[in-house]
C-alpha cells in the first residue's frame, strides 16, 4: 500500500518537472526569438530616421497592450503573436536611441558595452538561480514597492530633470530587474509560473530596462550624453 | 517638449495606480524571507554593482 503511495507520489513529481523544464524551455525560446525581432524592428526604426517621440509612443503603447491586451489571450496561441507586437513595438521605439547613441563619438561602444552587459547580466542571474535552485518568492513584495517608488521618483524627475537622480535611477532600476529576473526564474522553476507567455514577457521587460538604464548610465558616465 | 513630458509623467501615473493594487497584494502575501535568503539576494546584487562599474570603467 505504501509502495503504491510512494509510486503515484513518485510519478506526480515527474510530471510536474516534466512542466516545468517544459514551461522554462518554451519561455527561453519565445524570449530569444521576440528579442531577435526586437532587434529587427530597433534596425527598421533606425534605418526609417523615426523622431524621439517615437520612443513615448511605443513603449506607451507596448505597456497598455501588455497591461490590457495580453492577460486576454496569454491562454491562447494569439498570446504569442500579442507578445510579438509588444516586443516589436517596444524595439521599434529603442531605434532613435540607438540612433542618438549612435551619433555620439564613442556611441558605438556605449551600445556594445550595454548589449554584452544585458546579456551577462541576464545569464549570469538566471544560471544562478538554475544552479542553486533557490526560493525568491520572497522578494515579490520588496521588489514591487522598491520599482512602484522608483517610478515616483521618475514622475518627479521628468519636470525636475536631475542627471544625478536620472544616475541613481538608471542604477536603482537595474538593480529591482536583477532581483526581477531571480523572483521570475524562481518561479518558473518552482511552478509558480505555468504560462510561458507570462512569463517571457516578464523577463523581456527586465532585459529591455536593465539595457536602457545601462545605455543612460554608460552614456551620462562616459560624458557623451 | 512640455507636451512629451506631460505624456511621460501620465504615463508613468497610470502605471503606477495600475500597479498599486498588486503591489499591496505582494506585500500581504508574499512569504517572509530568512537572513539567508536575503544573503543570497544581496550576493549576488553586489556582483552586478561590480559588474555595471567594471562597465563604466570600460566606456
Amino acid at each position: 500500500m505504501d509502495q503504491n503511495y510512494s509510486t503515484i507520489g513518485r510519478s506526480s513529481r515527474t510530471k510536474q518537472a516534466i512542466e516545468i523544464n517544459k514551461v522554462l524551455r518554451n519561455t527561453y525560446m519565445l524570449l530569444a526569438m521576440t528579442l531577435l525581432f526586437s532587434g529587427l524592428t530597433a534596425s527598421i526604426s533606425m534605418m526609417m530616421n523615426m523622431p524621439p517621440m517615437t520612443y513615448l509612443i511605443s513603449v506607451i503603447g507596448g505597456m497598455v497592450i501588455a497591461m490590457f491586451v495580453l492577460p486576454r489571450f496569454a491562454h491562447s496561441t494569439a498570446g504569442i503573436g500579442i507578445v510579438f507586437l509588444i516586443t516589436g513595438l517596444l524595439g521599434f521605439g529603442l531605434g532613435p536611441i540607438l540612433s542618438m547613441y549612435a551619433s555620439v563619438p564613442n556611441g558605438s561602444n556605449i551600445i556594445m558595452l550595454s548589449l554584452g552587459g544585458t546579456g551577462v547580466i541576464f545569464m549570469g542571474l538566471s544560471a544562478y538561480v538554475l544552479a542553486t535552485r533557490k526560493d525568491f518568492s520572497f522578494l515579490g513584495g520588496f521588489l514591487m514597492v522598491g520599482f512602484l517608488l522608483v517610478l515616483v521618483a521618475a514622475v518627479a524627475n521628468i519636470f525636475l530633470a536631475i542627471p544625478a537622480m536620472s544616475l541613481m535611477i538608471s542604477a536603482v532600476v537595474i538593480m529591482l530587474m536583477s532581483g526581477f529576473i531571480l523572483h521570475d526564474t524562481s518561479r518558473i522553476i518552482h511552478g509558480g509560473e505555468t504560462n510561458y507567455i507570462l512569463a517571457t514577457i516578464g523577463l523581456y521587460m527586465t532585459i529591455f530596462n536593465i539595457f536602457i538604464s545601462l545605455l543612460q548610465i554608460l552614456g551620462i558616465m562616459g560624458g557623451d550624453d | 517638449m512640455d507636451w512629451m513630458k506631460i505624456v511621460a509623467a501620465l504615463a508613468l501615473i497610470m502605471f503606477i495606480v495600475y500597479l498599486f493594487p498588486r503591489a499591496r497584494h505582494m506585500m500581504e502575501n508574499s512569504p517572509k524571507g530568512s537572513s539567508a535568503d536575503w544573503m543570497g539576494f544581496v550576493v549576488p546584487i553586489l556582483v552586478i554593482v561590480l559588474f555595471v562599474m567594471l562597465l563604466v570603467q570600460l566606456v
